[in-house]
């Protein structure tokens, strides 16, 4: 019972937080200020899901694996291979080294 | 998967899969699952996802201007965001293309709930895919889309819009990228996710970090001369 309160809680709150800035500014020319910061969440938030997804594990901020293949795939992509191949390069140095671990 | 892997044993296999379906958010029904493993009540368990997932909040508002129709065709819209159609949409300036988080929906979707009933399934019959280095795909594949919008000059695409405006005034050649906010922004995330991770709930720190974008209410400095007009507009 508990079990699904928890997940109608976990759905009805998603579900919230993702429609409620579509339904109240949808469609409207934002002031220029807005746009600027609008323009900017973006990095902001890639960067940081980057981040999270490379450097940490639960709380902890760790360096393994995953650091290097997130460095392989940067140097493929700065010389711009396609991001398949970025992707395919990252996954061959993390899996190589923790082979070798 | 490894959600199915993990909460089968904890919630039971129909809840697990059901919980992929109808919430469809790595981030929250993982920070729930710790809660859950770690001994916290049904409360805590929630309110830890709904934390992670208040990252959305920010989010909507930005992919809000470019949408288009209604509220309830926008509200249905939003429902379908998720973190990589966010990035997979994003064009840059601010601008989204909300066709393409739409159509980015279902093809994360259905892996999502193929994965985690493949893992309520297989339990301990598939090993952790983290062993194959396929935890690190979403990092690479998220920095191939935020790459284009620090450095415009060198990657095609980004905020073309912006660019040439400045291009036809400075002339080619300078190689320096214009406009350093978005780099700035990026490097401040990154500082505040790495600062925050230790000491928040997961999916924290990634929300706070997207404040960093809020250095954007300032005018932006006019660096050279002539400032970029097209900011302003």
């Amino acid at each position: 019972m508990k079990t699904w309160l928890l997940i109608l809680v976990l759905a009805a709150g998603t579900v919230l937080m993702k429609t409620l800035g579509p339904v109240l500014a949808g469609g409207r020319q934002p002031p220029a200020a807005l746009t600027r910061v609008v323009a900017l969440v973006a990095p902001a938030v890639i960067s940081a899901l980057i981040v999270a997804g490379t450097f940490t594990h639960g709380q902890e901020l760790v360096i393994d694996a995953r650091a290097a293949g997130l460095a392989a795939g940067a140097i493929a992509l700065w010389f711009r291979a396609p991001p398949v191949v970025a992707m395919l390069i990252a996954v061959i140095v993390c899996a190589l080294l923790r082979l070798a671990t | 998967m490894s959600f199915g892997l993990l909460a089968a044993p904890l919630l039971g296999a129909l809840p697990s899969v059901l919980m992929s379906a109808v919430v469809w958010s790595g981030t929250a029904q993982f920070a729930a699952l710790s809660i859950l493993t770690s001994g916290g009540g049904t409360a805590l368990a929630a309110g830890a996802g709904l934390l992670a997932n208040t990252r959305f909040l920010p989010m909507g508002f930005a992919i809000a201007p470019s949408m288009t129709g209604g509220p309830l065709r926008r509200l249905l819209t939003g429902a379908l965001l998720a973190d990589a159609s966010f990035v997979i949409g994003h064009r840059g300036g601010g601008r989204f293309d909300i066709s393409a988080i739409a159509w980015a929906a279902p093809l994360q979707y259905l892996p999502w709930i193929g994965g985690t009933v493949v893992g309520v399934v297989g339990a301990n019959a598939i090993g952790d895919p983290a062993r194959w280095g396929l935890d690190v795909l979403f990092p690479v594949f998220y920095l191939s889309l935020l790459l284009p919008d620090l450095f415009p000059e060198r990657f095609q695409g980004g905020s073309r819009r912006a660019r040439r405006g400045a291009d036809s005034q400075s002339g080619r050649g300078s190689s320096a990228p214009q406009n350093l906010r978005p780099i700035i922004v990026a490097l401040l995330a990154a500082a505040i996710t790495l600062a925050l991770t230790p000491v928040a709930p997961p999916g924290v720190p990634v929300l706070v970090a997207a404040a960093a974008a809020l250095i954007g209410l300032r005018a932006p400095r006019q660096s050279g001369t002539r400032g970029s007009a097209g900011d302003e507009a």
